[in-house]
């Protein structure tokens, strides 16, 4: 998920970093040139054939390895073909490349798919008409404007060199092919288990046009849940001194509204935050008999936020439930988290469970949550969720 | 740790010193060299030998300036406003004010947003603390404290409780009684104990702790019911104007702003100072996270606001007009985080395009300084507080 970060623009490790800055050193880069792609010029474009060989002339290494670099290069999208570009390959020939630190594209994946959609009159790949449905349900209200964004976008596209727009395509492809890898395809963003106690705080940022593309993303993401930009439904109370919009939204309802729902799957946080939406949660959790993992989580938010004097009573209480052999609700954690945690519980503190907690809650949020967005679950909740009628105002 | 006159592109060993740092990483004659700021500059007056001329060693600096620029620009050669530029331009805005907020007799100093959107509490310049039903404009509890310039207010998660402090030094905790009658002050709870006066604070994710701000530079946690300190905080040279808990899912951090130009970064566990910006040139009078819990803002009395990231560890954005003279008090972001809403010593409100930069209105009204603005907690309404002795309710 591009909100999290987790993106190669933002997790770019110093020798990476060095390399490509070094291939595009005007004076000892790659050599980049105006290149022929059928009729059209692109310019500043790298041949694969020359990429290899300043590969080879760089590092002191034979043909071999440079191209299995330069196939790494193109993998993980720091490099992007201009020729067939679904095909994220390094041809040792030449066929035009291009470097992908310039800003990525500012679509999000489904006005991506509208334009592809209209451009090539439905002709998208079978994961792609998908993906296009799947997401066209669950942003069915913000539809129009997400065809007319695109259509906007084309229309803008038009306007531009040829040149500009095969780059630009050829960009986006490599980008989303990347960030939404087809189904079956490696996902080389996957970057295996979440790494809890990071000691590098700050991070390397190779292009930090891509964090304020995050920014962007955000507020898009949350348009329609700012009443003062977009108004809310039925009517704002402060302006129609009408309180249904409390009403609807109140803690517990029968029929929570569409936006509240749909807010759920922004992100696990917004989940839990709302308690309607964590009950429903551990509605699911009970389902799939793992619930003992959101209580657990539960109790040390407890311990965390509570009343010193209860501290060691509180810890000594999730031992019992969670963590003692045969317990009732035991939780699933790695040795050496169990182990420390177990340690520390002779001497309970605060913040003693931290470790433990924070296993068990990106557990649930990398395989529990995703799996409960998908789930029927989830989906029925969303179907029947309310759309409020706008009111007139006064 | 950021400083002002490089961007610091990595963290690790100076190649020169070898202490760990935010480094730069330039070429110099094709070879990468990594070196903290400290030995940069050692690096630009290694000319200065003996013979070596003011003119040739400024030669030299400049001519490492401008590989620095440019190394500098091969990263940031787009604005967070140039990337911005493809997003939809903000309609007019239409904001008015919708309530009126009278009662206090005294400049209003501070408030905070109950958790059920509509409720606040407020505190004032002569001691008085209200606790209001916003909507209907119901005065349902009122305090007077002791104390004079209650700087700090808000009100606990549960609602059923406020917190407010000021020149007594001190943070105060009063349950909230159903009982009209029932006097308030009786059930005064002294919680934080400062050498100077408190100038923020707020609950954590509980009724049971405290995080306060102060004039004695140090910012602490306290534990409610004992009145505990469990953490303090020090770091700030100088008064600390200001607090805000980040948003984030492991709820550990914080940021504080104060009369030292600084807005740093705090581990709630450890104590630690993880992250300080220093780029405003005067007091910051304000800090607040975005939404996301990934940046936040900052309103400073050199008249601007400003925006940082914490990731890239640097300022994104300034928010600044010609016609914007006079010092900028309080901040809050809009639920999105698209706009966001700053007042000022000049009385206005001014209302920014986070993303463009561009302000995108103004919102006049008060008749005197703008002490405080908060976005409820639904994003229904901005609520601002005013040295005038009211509170507006803006939608």
């Amino acid at each position: 998920e591009l909100r999290n970060g987790k993106n190669l623009y933002f997790l770019l490790y110093k020798p990476i970093y060095l390399l490509i800055v070094a291939m595009q050193d005007p004076d000892m880069g790659v050599k980049m040139r105006n290149q022929r792609l059928l009729i059209t010029v692109i310019p500043h474009a790298m041949t694969g054939r020359d990429i290899i060989d300043w590969l080879i002339q760089k590092y002191n290494i034979c043909e071999e390895e440079a191209l299995h670099v330069g196939a790494m290069l193109v993998r993980y999208g720091y490099v992007y073909p201009l020729k067939e570009p679904r095909s994220l390959v390094l041809r040792p020939d030449e066929s035009p490349y291009r470097f992908q630190v310039s800003q990525p594209p500012l679509h999000p994946p489904a006005i991506y798919l509208a334009k592809k959609n209209i451009r090539k009159q439905g002709e998208l790949m079978e994961y792609e008409k998908e993906r296009y449905s799947v997401l066209h349900k669950r942003i069915n209200h913000t539809w129009d404007f997400v065809v007319m964004q695109a259509r906007e976008q084309l229309r803008a596209s038009k306007q531009r060199r040829k040149a500009d727009r095969i780059v630009l395509e050829c960009q986006e492809q490599a980008y989303w092919l990347i960030n939404r890898p087809p189904p079956g395809a490696h996902n080389v963003l996957d970057m295996g288990l979440e790494r809890i106690n990071n000691s590098s705080r700050v991070t390397l940022v190779s292009d930090i046009t891509f964090l304020y593309f995050l920014f962007v993303k955000y507020s898009e993401q949350y348009l329609n849940h700012d009443p003062i930009m977009q108004g809310c439904l039925p009517s704002n109370p402060w302006i129609s001194d009408d309180t249904a919009h409390w009403t609807m939204n109140a803690e517990v309802v029968p029929s929570p509204t569409r936006l509240r729902v749909e807010r759920w799957s922004f992100s696990f946080m917004e989940l839990l935050n709302d308690s309607m939406g964590r009950r429903e949660f551990m509605t699911y959790l009970e389902k799939e008999f793992s619930a003992e993992n959101l209580c657990f989580w539960q109790a040390c938010e407890d311990v965390r936020h509570g009343e010193n004097s209860r501290i060691i009573e509180k810890v000594e209480d999730i031992y019992k439930n969670f963590l003692a052999p045969g317990a009732a609700r035991w939780v699933n954690i790695d040795s050496k988290t169990m182990d420390k945690t177990l340690h520390g519980i002779r001497h309970p503190h605060r913040f003693v469970m931290d470790d433990a907690q924070m296993h068990i809650y990106f557990l649930m949020k990398k395989d529990s949550y995703p799996r409960y967005l998908k789930s029927d679950l989830y989906k029925n909740m969303l179907a029947k969720a309310v759309v409020p009628q706008e009111t007139k105002k006064r | 740790m950021c400083d002002q006159t490089f961007l610091a592109a990595t963290f690790g060993p100076c190649d020169s010193c070898g202490k760990a740092s935010p480094l730069m990483n330039i070429y110099i004659k094709n070879d990468a060299i990594n070196y903290c700021s400290f030995c940069m500059e050692v690096m630009a007056c290694q000319g200065l030998q003996s013979g070596e001329t003011l003119a040739s060693l400024k030669k030299e600096s400049d001519s490492l300036k401008k590989k620095l620029e440019e190394e500098r620009g091969k990263l940031n050669d787009i604005e967070l406003h140039q990337v911005a530029e493809k997003v939809e331009m903000l309609g007019a805005l239409s904001i008015k004010t919708k309530r009126l907020l009278k009662g206090h007799g005294n400049k209003v100093l501070c408030m905070d947003w109950c958790k059920d959107k509509r409720r606040l509490v407020s505190s004032s310049q002569d001691g008085k603390v209200i606790v209001w039903d916003a909507f209907t404009l119901n005065k349902e509890h009122g305090v007077t404290l002791p104390c004079t310039w209650v700087m700090a207010c808000a009100y606990a998660p549960s609602g059923c409780a406020v917190a407010c402090g000021g020149l007594d030094n001190k943070c105060s905790v009063f349950p909230l009684s159903l009982d009209k009658n029932e006097n308030l002050s009786a059930k005064k709870k002294a919680v934080a104990m400062h050498t100077n006066y408190v100038s923020g604070c707020t609950f954590t994710n509980s009724d049971m702790q405290l995080l306060t701000s102060s004039g004695d530079g140090t910012c602490a946690l306290w534990d409610v019911e004992s009145g505990q300190l469990l953490q303090s905080f020090h770091g700030h040279t100088a008064d600390v104007l200001s607090l805000d808990l980040a948003p984030s899912e492991t709820g550990n951090t914080f940021v504080s702003g104060g009369s030292d130009k600084k807005a740093n970064v705090w581990d709630m566990r450890s104590g630690q100072n993880i992250q300080s910006f220093e780029s405003h040139e005067s007091d910051i009078n304000c800090v607040k996270y975005y939404p996301s819990g990934d940046a936040f803002a900052s309103a400073s009395d050199d008249s601007t606001c400003r925006f940082y990231d914490l990731r890239a560890d640097r300022e994104v954005a300034v928010y600044q007009k010609d016609s914007v003279i006079f010092g900028a008090s309080t901040v809050d972001f809009s639920l999105s985080g698209r706009l966001l809403f700053a007042g000022y010593n000049d009385y206005t409100i001014n209302v920014w395009d986070v993303l463009k930069g561009t302000r995108v209105s103004v919102l006049f009204g008060h008749e005197n300084r703008v002490s405080r603005v908060r976005v409820s907690p639904d994003g229904t309404a901005l609520c601002s507080a005013s040295w005038d002795n009211t509170l507006r309710i803006w939608a």
